[in-house]
């Protein structure tokens, strides 16, 4: 029988807090997936969630989707997976996620069984990995890693890869919440631990992990179901307003991926060279050939670790009037050199930034804009000062903000001020800043053993 | 004549990981996917030109199957780091609109 054949997975979303209709869920809850599956992290919203141990989603956001899943795969008497916690799945972010389960777990009085899975990589095993050259950088815009770096980075985390996951379903937990994984790993492990095609596995769980995005229309804000046979994979949303089409499911392999002819995972390469796709009904496609190529020697580890740049503050306006906007570059020039001659020493010796962005100018490409000297009425004008401290960004800012005001320029005739600014207080304090610094591939004989997989009652 | 941006189904930009820009243009008709490829419009020395990057910089993909041509290069500045100006990546392909 075709149905005994298949396993069947409930994709939540793209992300978690971003929403989907409860309809979906009903709907894709009476496919009976075998699990459900939903992916909370990705690099994507920049280096400051790592960073700072915080979410990009906010906790009710959160807790919305969670308890709407919760409820679905308890009444169903199947496994809830959610990988990547928190963003960007370090310590903090993994509680973040845990906190708001417990709470779920009081407020419905339901009590279940949680594996938790750590993804946190202590420094002392980079600087290991570094010594015997088992690091390399992912990328060659990527900077070099130094033992200094490693020391500096606030946080390191490592994408876990299937492993961890099978350990935790092997416990029959009813959640499994992971720290950072990669986007693959959260749907593939399910059907990999069963002895479906890794190939076929890895590739449907790339499109599973985007919620209905490989649907149209498009979207991140809904479920998506995918089940996989011995030689296939289908992929439906669950929403019968979307649809998923060849090429809609074929083109998902290019979204946000290097190459559209296969990725990698710690376990190997997926080469989707040999794919086809074919129309199974209305809303519903098969795809087969995903062929997976398992890599010899040592596995690897994806690492991602963020370094501190300082704190910013931000004040933004607008510009409307003729002569100033003839005169942006002079009010930048200005403005820099005035500050620095008016900053208190320990600021300027300390090192700060001053950045300017010209919306409606060249506010998004900057330099390499075409058309920056296209004539404009209006611009929205950005000073964003970075310094050690906040209290000196705030600083930095504040003097920049009143200097480009009050900026006097040949011919002005807009002489009481030269920037709209439509708020009071018109700076605002951004709190810390961060850079990528750590995002490299580190070989190892034993990538389990970086991922511990602890089971909790709550 | 008209340009890419307009006879595209497809045309954005987005991160590929925090070092990486990809830039997607997707056809919706064979004919026109053919048509674009053959053209040879979409080039690394238009694109390296317009985001001031060494040629070898820039790598371009054809991807039949979804109808697409994919172009590749490396970020000046990391994701998200000081001085970048799209966290997301995904307003660079305004640059091309007017070149390709």
């Amino acid at each position: 029988m075709k149905e005994r054949e298949e396993i069947r997975i409930l994709s939540l979303n793209g992300l978690l807090g971003y929403g989907f209709p409860a309809e979906s869920l009903k709907e894709g809850m009476k496919r009976s997936p075998h699990f459900i599956g939903v992916d909370a992290g990705s690099s994507d919203p920049g280096p400051y969630y790592l960073g700072s141990g915080k979410s990009l989603t906010k906790k009710l956001q959160v807790k919305r989707d969670l308890s709407l899943a919760i409820e679905a795969s308890l009444a169903a008497g199947i496994p809830l997976v959610i990988g990547s916690a928190g963003t960007s799945g370090g310590e903090p972010h993994l509680r973040f996620v845990e906190e708001i389960i417990k709470d779920i777990s009081k407020e419905k009085s339901v009590s279940f069984k949680l594996a938790l899975i750590h993804a946190g990589i202590e420094k002392k095993a980079v600087k290991k990995a570094l010594k015997e050259k088992r690091i390399k950088p992912l990328g060659e815009t990527v900077p070099q890693l130094t033992a200094d770096i490693v020391d500096k980075t606030v946080r390191i985390v490592g994408q876990m890869g299937v492993d961890p996951f099978i350990k935790a379903f092997r416990g029959n937990p009813d959640i499994i919440l992971a720290g950072r994984a990669c986007d693959t790993a959260v749907f593939a492990a399910y059907p990999i631990m069963k002895g479906y095609d890794p190939g076929l596995s890895y590739h449907l769980a790339k499109i599973l992990e985007c919620g209905a995005l490989a649907g149209i229309p498009a979207s991140a804000s809904d479920c998506m179901c995918g089940s996989i046979g011995r030689d296939y994979f289908e992929v439906e949303p669950a929403n019968h307003s979307r649809r998923c089409t060849k090429i809609s499911v074929a083109a998902h392999s290019l979204y946000e991926q290097a190459s559209p002819f296969g990725f990698y995972e710690p376990e190997g390469y997926v080469d989707l060279s040999g794919c086809d796709f074919q129309q199974e009904s209305g809303r519903r496609v098969r795809v087969t050939g995903s062929r997976f190529k398992p890599c010899h020697g040592l596995q690897t580890i994806k690492l991602e670790g963020v370094v501190k740049r300082g704190y910013h503050t931000i004040s933004m306006g607008g510009i409307r009037s003729r002569d100033v906007i003839e005169n942006l570059d002079n009010m930048e020039k200005y403005v820099s050199e005035k500050t620095r001659e008016m900053l208190p020493a320990v600021i300027v010796e300390e090192g700060y930034m001053l950045n300017f962005r010209f919306y409606g100018r060249d506010g998004v490409l900057g330099s390499i804009e075409p058309l920056r000297e296209k004539p404009l009425h209006e611009v929205g004008i950005l000073i964003e000062a970075i310094a050690r401290t906040q209290e000196k960004a705030d600083t930095v800012c504040a003097l920049a903000r009143s200097l480009a005001l009050h900026f006097g320029f040949e011919g002005r005739k807009s002489t009481a001020g030269n920037i709209a600014f439509p708020f009071s207080p018109s700076d605002f304090p951004g709190g810390a800043i961060y850079e990528f610094c750590v995002y490299h591939l580190m070989e190892t004989e034993d990538a389990g053993s970086f991922f511990p997989v602890e089971f909790k009652e709550v | 004549m008209k340009k890419m941006q307009e006879k595209a189904e497809v045309f954005r930009s987005k991160n590929a990981g925090p070092f990486l820009i990809t830039i997607d243009i997707m056809f919706d008709t064979k004919e026109e996917f053919d048509d674009a490829v053959k053209s040879g419009v979409i080039n690394k020395k238009t694109v390296s030109e317009r985001y001031e990057l060494a040629e070898e910089k820039v790598d371009i993909l054809v991807f039949p199957a979804a109808l697409a041509v994919k172009i590749l290069f490396p970020r000046k500045i990391s994701s998200g780091a000081p001085c970048d100006r799209d966290v997301y990546g995904a307003q660079q392909a305004g640059c091309l609109e007017d070149f390709l």
